[in-house]
């Protein structure tokens, strides 16, 4: 039996020769020579889905640029002594809404923090909820859209409209209604939410990729060569399902990391003493007037966090989709 | 045509009782709701039992949803706990936020379409990229950072507007409010327009149009555009829920007594009543919308006939 994709083996080899490979990508992209060293791969092995779209992500600028932000963003939520040395809680009344001097180069915020830091600091949180919440929606989304898409009949009915009842609901509305009464000072009830609020949206995407996976001649083939459903979900459906609920899991991915910092900017995100961008710059709003760098840079470093990941996402939807090609 | 409209009535039934049942369970994980009643201060247990058996709070949670919803058919969303009608909330703050909603939805047709319009005929050139670049900027940029920055620059360092917009809220004053308001959806029309114009500019009736002679302007204007704007009308069509919905962050930059002030309020203050009235209209206001949308669908583009 011919075996119509590539199993999983494909993706990590390619993944762990991407490191290396970076700066020939580059080189690649420099000269666009078609068979250049970012070319096809040693002759003869097929050529997958997803061997393709690596050879497209490692030429494109956009995705290297992206990448290498993330990389930076996730090295400095482990380790944000790496780049700052201060503490994001040692605060100095008098120095409150001081401009940048030397040793504090984005100056202090209302309560006299050190601005830098409280920004290198509050990647953590972002990047957190931003990876936790994604990896839950994807999971709980593609698990119920994959079955209900599969099985069909009475659960997919009922999932449908379940998840219509979850998109009547504005989500900043549920979120402030919901986590509201938490008093936890930790990112997992806003984890929590967004994963409850969010998989319909997984679920959908995952639905609709299993049921047109479905109809293919190699799942026929595979069914009537008396594979069981586990079988055909997991080894013949799921890896051609999988590829438009990475792209929109990246995507959303950037959306949560803006809705923590908006939950968090109406009060009902992250509480202090959590650092976060989202309560520094609703901490700072009050003293517009007087310290807009207490605004200015952590709404920076969020909006090029959520760049970073949207920019990724498309760079990936685009080398993903064959029909954009 | 009748048919498609009766069964979507039908769909959207436990569409509009799932969501409501929904938040009305949420309301209720909210806490207590007679605590907001008294205040700051810790309700004396007698007292909470009394006001708790008054409102109707002891029955179980479905017995109490379905006498709320029976009386919010009777057009009674209850009373807020400062005693004035939901309703009466209601008839002040929706106008605010429906005027809002109008100058955001006004900012995606117009200028949305335009540079959707602007750089779909002019894919891979300056403009292009440039108008590309910047409506990437804006979705990632949240709206509360957006309003912020657009309310430092034009407020207060400039002093163009003024940073607070007045309990009366007239359109003058919810310009820049709107505009706030609409930046993600507007990025997301442009893109949308601009997509589904390069599309259509392949088409063979476009061709057909350019072959028979027909002026430039009059191709765009009379064929290719009324085809590509089919998606874009029920985006923005589709918005309009989310977009009254999602003003709670907008009004609260700029200080307008709208839906979502009433609605911040009442989460602060645990009134349950406020919450759940506002929830339920907004629900409401977003599946009229959808509905409405999958019917002008059918009106705007000729191949869809629905039995």
């Amino acid at each position: 039996m011919p075996e119509q994709h590539e199993p999983d083996g494909a993706v990590s080899a390619a993944g762990m020769g991407g490191a290396m490979d970076l700066a020939a990508a580059e080189a690649a992209t420099l000269e666009r020579t078609p068979g250049g060293p970012g070319g096809a791969g040693p002759r003869g092995r097929p050529r997958s889905l997803w061997s393709d779209a690596w050879r497209d992500l490692r030429r494109n600028p956009v995705f290297l640029g992206s990448a290498l932000v993330i990389l930076f963003l996730v090295l400095i939520s482990l380790w944000p002594s790496l780049i700052t040395s201060g503490n994001p809680l040692t605060c100095d009344l008098a120095k409150a809404q001081e401009g940048s001097q030397p040793g504090h180069p984005f100056g202090f915020d209302g309560q006299g923090c050190d601005v830098y830091t409280r920004t290198v600091y509050g990647a953590r949180a972002s990047v957190t909820v931003g990876v936790c919440a994604t990896l839950g929606v994807a999971v709980l989304g593609s698990v119920l859209g994959g079955l209900a898409g599969f099985f069909g009949g009475l659960g997919d009915a009922v999932l449908s409209r379940l998840t219509d009842v979850f998109f009547a609901i504005p989500v900043v509305l549920g979120g402030l209604v919901l986590l509201s009464v938490v008093t936890s000072n930790t990112v997992w009830p806003v984890v929590g939410f967004m994963v409850l609020l969010g998989w319909p949206q997984i679920s959908r995407i995952a639905r609709g990729a299993v049921i047109t996976a479905r109809q293919n001649d190699y799942v026929q083939a595979a069914r009537a060569l008396g594979a069981s459903p586990a079988r055909i979900l997991l080894r013949h459906i799921a890896p051609n399902a999988v590829a438009p609920v990475i792209v929109v899991a990246t995507i959303a991915l950037g959306t949560y990391i803006a809705l923590e910092a908006t939950l968090s900017y109406l009060g009902v995100g992250l509480k202090p003493p959590s650092v976060s961008w989202g309560i520094d710059i609703s901490a700072a709003s009050p003293y517009i007037r007087n310290a807009p760098h207490a605004l200015l840079w952590p709404s920076g470093a969020l909006a090029i966090t959520v760049l970073a990941f949207i920019m990724l996402g498309d760079a990936v939807r685009d080398a993903l989709d064959p029909r954009l090609r | 045509m009748g048919r498609y409209v009766v069964r979507r009535l039908l769909q959207m039934i436990p569409v509009f009782v799932g969501a409501t049942l929904l938040i009305f369970l949420m309301v209720n994980v909210m806490g207590d709701p007679v605590a907001g009643l008294c205040g700051e201060r810790q309700c004396d247990p007698a007292t909470a039992a009394r006001l708790k058996r008054d409102l109707g709070l002891d029955k179980p949670v479905w017995q109490q949803y379905l006498t709320y919803m029976g009386k919010v058919f009777t057009g009674d969303f209850g009373t807020a706990f400062n005693g004035q009608p939901v309703t009466e909330l209601m008839a002040t703050a929706f106008p605010v936020t429906v005027r809002l909603t109008i100058v955001a939805i006004l900012f995606e047709v117009v200028v949305g379409i335009a540079l959707g319009v602007l750089t779909g005929l002019r894919r891979g050139r300056p403009v292009d990229t440039g108008v590309l670049l910047a409506t990437l900027v804006v979705i990632s940029v949240p709206t509360f950072v957006t309003g912020l920055l657009l309310q430092l620059l034009l407020g207060v360092a400039w002093g163009w507007i003024r940073p607070s917009v007045s309990p009366a809220a007239a359109f003058g004053e919810l310009i820049v409010p709107g505009l706030v308001l609409a930046s993600v959806s507007l990025a997301y029309v442009t893109r949308l327009t601009r997509t589904s114009l390069a599309e259509n500019r392949r088409s063979d009736y476009v061709r057909t149009a350019i072959a028979k002679g027909l002026p430039p302007h009059r191709v765009i204007t009379r064929h290719l555009l009324r085809n590509s704007l089919i998606p874009v009308v029920t985006f923005i069509g589709a918005d309009i829920g989310a977009l009254m919905g999602g003003a709670i962050v907008t009004e609260r930059i700029f200080n307008i007594h709208g839906v979502g002030y009433q609605l911040y309020q009442g989460i602060v203050r645990q009134n349950t009543q406020t919450v759940v009235g506002f929830v339920t209209v907004l629900v409401l206001v977003f599946l009229i919308a959808n509905l409405l949308v999958d019917l002008l669908y059918a009106v705007l583009d000729p191949r869809i006939r629905y039995a």
